[in-house]
């Protein structure tokens, strides 16, 4: 039961000067934030359903191989389960995301360690988790392929024809042309690690299955119509007979945009299977070790420059692993792709990307997509070729910066205005780098903690890849309750970033009442018109403008239809809201997305607007190596950004804060340790993130140039501060020590190896 | 079934409370499923995280890490016991003002600690903040808005003992 | 949570003759559990093998800390906390003030006790290269009656240690004689906070007119299980701090750590750091020496 627009999806072109504000730009308190703080929010594994079972999975222990036998120990009383196989698997068994090829549940083969090949249901919770380990197969093992490397000698094929996932060819002039005439050619190749998201809220979801109903889900995760959809798949029904409901989401970070759709399922056989609503919800044990994690990658450059440190040519090989399916690899790949040039002038690119299959748990999306690792490389390659040719890494960067005008790798003339001078400039200023660096080179010598500053310059590009959102074509609004609360209706969802929060105050804003009087409804199939999903940093700028745009359309239409006037208090609105309730039946008010102007993108040749727009931003970072330890520590952090116009600066802090500590993570603390393809440091004791004694003090600023086509001027913001912190410590670790680190996580182990190489154990270090 | 294991007593958040629970069941699921009360959080079930974090006998301890027995006859206090007749502690104030809280889940614990700090510790430095925090893990906030929270808190628990000195 | 709970006994006799009884009546089937910082971790990943668990907790003969002129003796059932807050311990014997503030967080050393610490054995124990300087006692208690150890010789083997099957660990007892020792303690983990040691290092010294007299040094995780370093020991008794000395102990040190590669960090690193740490130690007393 969907809203309709009573004046249809017009395309009514309603503008806004956004020049001054009441509650956009404040930071009002978030939305929710009470009812956390009480601890009275609602997440999944707090929710009992009546009759409710729960759900364990049974899951490979080897990365590749046959199936031969499930055999079910007879200890235990079987008839009190519920046990499901690919074979119970009424519609298809796959997880529809881009490509079909993820099973839901392993038939007859497995791909990776941990692949789910049989479910179990009980009522006891206990019971259940037994008799995972009651349920013995056997496998006829096959060779397995665990990296880039051995993906790419093809032998064994692992998935398809040849085990490579993705490719892309991105090219601009004529990268060959330059080798010739440059005075400088520099190569490097540099390597990230898996990252895992750790959110504090594991993966879980509640499912409850009727031959009336079909299927109910309610679950943490980021996007109910992603999970919808796969259902729909799985189970062989209708739209209507697949409800997926939102629950309070305990962080996400993009780990919870595709797996949802995979343990949704399996929850929804096993509530099927036995008749009962099943809960499944995984400890930490299990959900680091068989859900998604970033893309490790491989990118190597190669880069000729002219005798005064101008872009020349860029010839970059980008490979990441995709795990054992394709799930969100090709995406990832493409938005790696499209920020390995940096924000820089290069008249000649080429950038060949490749996504391989290996026999891991498949990589999926994190923070970033995709970026973090394509600006790692570029913005450790910038200081490489820096120190190669002679040239300060600052004015290396600023010799090259993109300006207005100037034309990005795809073609994309930069019509919005670009400010990495500026971002520079302020990081520059407020760090007052020049200082401590000078400082730093007087104090290193006598020290033994030696102290370094470095920097990234990078951008972010706003929601969806080119035609990616008028493929999305999302639709929302907002609607009024008879009891007289405003609801934004979205499918957008809050998982900690400010969803609630920003979307409330852009329809309060553009109808004109308090932030009070606007409330979210609840992110349920059932209730919402698909607004996209919430990823890529999209919602404050493309669902944003949706939701201002539905807020004046409203009052247009009370003004026309129900006698509002030009001015009005909220009591005049909510009165003339149900004057034109009686005469229509219900309040409600959909915009459809528009994209702005000028956005061509061919998705053959990789070329033209690649993004909307883009995000910019310069980080500096401070670093300490102990070389008594080899432990390098962020001591300060600087974030400068222009994001378009701040909807409210307490929760846009936060959200760089946030990224910065999880980035200075990706860099220096957290590795996925994988063991035949399974990831044996599955803990939080071993999986090591910062602690509140890790984080260094992170300084943020912002610029702001307001974007006319985003929710009152924003741009995306969630994903751009994840982007900059590992080139930035890695940078200001070349510059503490003199040595070049081209992999993260650079832990102490790895920093050691490099450092005895320079002074050997037998000698005596100097102090 | 319930009824064969002894009856345990503790007294949460004021009230007195009797479960029959087997004596190795966590404290954190004696709270969450025999008391329904959800508030406290699971993220790790090692003692890693904090989110179960709650007071027991006016000490923090991790809830995930107590066997229901050692609980007999202890004074529990969780997060819903944290807001007073409706009015929300200076910590819950400090941390709606600025930000300490965004996806909740590592809130409940967090709350806790900071709570036991600031009765331990009233005017905590930043350093002895990051300490009294070590044990609860953030994803979301990089903690830098939960140490502002937890300072203004201070401050403002500081202005009312001045208020009421006056 | 992998662990069942009704499949596990937890009896609460309430006081230390009746659980010695109950160790006595039927050694090895009870194991004890006091703050349950380890066993519980081990309950919920499903891998708590002792079905049968007698509480130590609240068991006030277990929870002291009692000064005497030559000495202090300190309750196996004292939690970390317990040692940070008190303020002999903190005067005497900093090293243990100062590991106790490292185990875990602060709702760990609540909870964490000093024996339970000793009695899981790992190789990783904060608190064991500190009460190994600390040339500490180990006080065993039965039904046959009290016995003491060097705690030196507690640790037997990886996770096994000196104590019959009967035995409970009643208390550690700790000479106030380094009140003129330089001392030295230095843990590097993963982190600054919450982490298991990679490897950590413990000293103390008397240096009597640049010459050292006395020495011991401890380490963790360099070997199955927390022990003294006695070559480095013999490469420095009686000799000056000078580069020479500290080049022999680095040497020393090098030769006789045994540390393994394992899911937290690898045998070079943990060897070439400990070398690194002896070192400061000894750059420390020259500075301090000159400075006398």
């Amino acid at each position: 039961m969907l809203c309709h627009n009573p004046f249809g999806d017009s395309g009514t072109r309603i503008m806004t000067t956004h020049a001054t504000t009441r509650i956009v730009g404040d930071s009002v308190p978030r939305k929710e934030g009470v009812d956390k703080l009480l601890g009275r929010a609602r997440y999944v594994d707090d929710i009992e359903r009546e009759g409710m079972w729960h759900g364990a999975t049974v899951r490979s222990t080897i990365p590749r191989g046959l199936i031969q036998t499930i055999a079910f120990d007879r200890r235990i009383d079987w008839t009190e389960f519920a046990v499901v196989t690919a074979d119970d698997i009424p519609g298809q068994n796959h997880i529809q995301l881009i490509v079909a090829d993820q099973p839901c549940l392993a038939d007859g083969r497995v791909n990776h360690c941990d692949e789910a090949i049989v479910l179990l249901a009980h009522p006891d919770k206990r019971k259940v988790r037994e008799a995972v380990d009651a349920v013995r197969i056997e496998y006829e093992p096959l060779p397995p392929v665990f990296t880039i490397e051995e993906s790419e000698r093809r032998n064994p094929v692992v998935w398809g024809a040849d085990n490579l996932l993705k490719s892309f060819l991105l090219e601009k002039g004529n990268v060959d042309s330059a080798w010739a005439h440059a005075a400088h050619i520099v190569e490097g190749e540099y390597r990230t690690g898996a990252q895992e998201h750790l959110y504090i809220e594991n993966n879980g979801v509640i499912a409850e299955w009727s031959e009336q109903n079909g299927v109910t889900v309610w679950g943490s995760l980021q996007c109910p119509f992603y999970v919808h959809k796969s259902l729909l798949a799985v189970f062989d029904l209708p739209e209507d007979k697949v409800r997926v409901i939102q629950t309070e989401t305990g962080g996400a970070f993009g780990g919870k945009e595709d797996y949802p759709s995979v343990l949704a399922a399996h929850a929804a056989l096993l509530a099927m299977k036995s008749g009962h609503p099943v809960k499944m919800v995984y400890d930490r044990i299990e959900d680091l070790a068989a859900t998604t994690k970033r893309h490790p990658s491989r990118i190597g450059h190669r880069t000729a420059l002219d005798e005064n440190g101008k872009l020349l040519a860029m010839d970059i090989d980008l490979a990441t692993d995709g795990g054992a399916y394709s799930t969100l690899s090709s995406t990832v790949l493409s938005r790696a792709t499209l920020h390995s040039t940096g924000p820089y002038v290069c008249p000649n690119v080429r950038v060949r990307s490749h996504s391989w299959a290996t026999n891991t748990v498949p990589y999926g999306a994190f923070r970033g997509f995709g970026a973090p690792q394509a600006i790692f490389a570029i913005e450790r390659h910038m200081d490489e070729i820096a120190s190669a040719i002679g040239i300060d890494p600052i004015e290396l960067r600023r010799r090259n910066f993109l300006h207005d005008g100037d034309t990005t790798a795809t073609e994309q003339v930069m019509r919005e205005p670009v400010i990495m001078d500026r971002l520079l400039d302020r990081a520059l200023a407020e760090s007052d780098y020049h200082t401590r660096r000078a400082q730093f080179a007087r104090d290193n010598r006598a020290s033994p903690i030696k102290r370094g500053i470095g920097i990234a310059a990078f951008y972010h590009g706003s929601g969806f890849t080119g035609s990616g959102e008028r493929y999305l074509n999302s639709l929302a609004g907002v609607d009024v309750t008879p009891e007289g609360k405003v609801r934004v209706l979205v499918s957008s969802t809050e998982f900690g970033q400010g969803t609630n929060t920003v979307l409330t105050q852009i329809a309060a804003e553009s109808i004109g009442i308090p932030y009070d009087d606007v409330t979210m409804a609840p992110a349920d199939t059932g209730i919402v018109p698909n607004s996209g999903p919430t990823v890529a940093s999209r919602t404050s700028m493309v669902v944003g403008r949706l939701i201002e745009r539905a807020g004046l359309q409203l009052v247009a239409i009370l003004r026309d239809a129900a006698g509002l006037s030009e001015h009005f208090s909220r009591e005049e609105f909510f009165a003339a809201c149900e004057r034109y309730r009686a005469i229509k039946g219900d309040v409600v008010s959909l915009c459809r997305y528009e994209p702005p102007p000028g956005i061509f993108w061919d998705d053959q040749k990789y070329r033209g607007e690649a993004y909307p727009a883009f995000a910019w931003s310069v980080h500096v970072a401070q670093v300490a190596v102990d070389t008594v330890t080899y432990t390098a520590e962020v001591e300060e952090f600087w974030a400068v950004q222009e994001v378009g116009r701040v909807l409210n600066p307490v929760l846009a802090g936060g959200q760089i804060e946030g990224g910065v500590a999880q980035g200075i993570g990706y860099a220096l603390y957290e590795k996925v340790l994988l063991q035949n393809g399974h990831m044996a440091n599955n803990q939080m004791t071993n999986y090591i993130m910062p602690t509140a004694e890790d984080v260094p003090p992170i300084h943020v600023f912002f610029e702001q140039i307001p974007f006319q086509h985003g929710g009152y001027g924003a741009k995306g913001i969630g994903e751009l501060p994840h982007d900059g912190p590992a080139p930035a410590i890695l940078n200001a670790i070349k510059d503490a020590t003199g040595i070049s680190f081209h992999a993260i996580p650079l832990l102490p182990e790895d920093l050691f190896a490099e450092l005895a190489k320079q002074s050997p154990a037998e000698e005596t270090a100097t102090v | 079934m319930s009824a064969s294991w002894p009856a345990i007593r503790l007294t949460v958040n004021g009230e007195t409370r009797t479960v029959n629970v087997p004596p190795m069941k966590r404290l954190l699921d004696v709270l969450r499923e025999d008391l329904h009360l959800t508030g406290t959080k699971e993220g790790c079930g090692e003692g890693e995280c904090g989110s179960c974090s709650v007071l027991m006998n006016g000490e923090l301890v991790n809830s995930c890490l107590v066997p229901a027995l050692q609980a007999e006859g202890a004074t529990i206090q969780t997060v819903e016991g944290l807001a007073v007749n409706g009015e929300l502690h200076p910590l819950q104030k400090a941390f709606l003002a600025r930000g300490g809280a965004q996806c909740g889940i590592c809130t409940p614990g967090m709350l806790m600690a900071a709570a036991q700090l600031l009765t331990v510790n009233p005017h905590p430095t930043l350093a002895e903040i990051r300490e009294g925090l070590a044990g609860n893990l953030c994803r979301c906030t990089g903690f830098i808005r939960i140490f502002e929270s937890v300072v203004e808190a201070a401050a403002s628990h500081e202005d009312k003992q001045a208020a009421h000195a006056r | 949570m992998r662990g069942n709970a009704d499949a596990f006994e937890l009896i609460a006799p309430g006081n230390l003759p009746e659980v010695l009884s109950l160790l006595a009546a039927a050694p090895g089937e009870w194991t004890p559990i006091a703050g349950g910082t380890e066993l519980m971790v081990a309950h919920a990943a499903g891998r708590l093998d002792a079905r049968k668990l007698v509480n130590l907790w609240g068991i006030p003969e277990l929870r002291f800390i009692q000064s005497e002129a030559q000495s202090i003796a300190i309750g196996a059932g004292c939690t970390f906390r317990d040692l940070r807050a008190h303020g002999a311990i903190a005067a005497d014997f900093p090293l243990l003030a100062r590991a106790s503030s490292w185990i875990g967080s602060i709702a760990n050393q609540n909870r964490a006790t000093i024996g339970g610490n000793l009695a899981n054995g790992s190789p990783a124990a904060d608190s064991s290269p500190v009460l190994l300087v600390y040339d500490a006692e180990i006080e065993l208690v039965s039904v046959r009656g009290r016995r003491r150890i060097p705690y030196s010789e507690f640790h037997t083997g990886y996770k096994k240690n000196a104590m019959a099957p009967d035995e409970l660990l009643y208390s550690i007892h700790l000479p106030r004689q380094f009140a003129q020792h330089r001392q030295y303690l230095r843990k590097v983990g993963t982190r600054r906070a919450m982490a298991i040691s990679k490897v950590e290092l413990a000293a103390v010294a008397l240096v009597e007119l640049g010459v050292i007299s006395e020495i011991r040094v401890a380490a963790a995780s360099l070997a199955p299980f927390p022990t003294r370093l006695y070559q480095v020991e013999a490469a420095l008794l009686g000799q000056g701090i000078d580069a020479r000395t500290i080049q022999s102990a680095r040497e020393a040190l090098l030769e006789e750590a045994k540390p393994i590669d394992d899911i937290r960090s690898t045998a070079g690193y943990r060897r070439q750091v400990a070398a690194n740490l002896i070192e400061e130690f000894l750059n420390q007393l020259r500075l301090e020496g000159a400075s006398d």
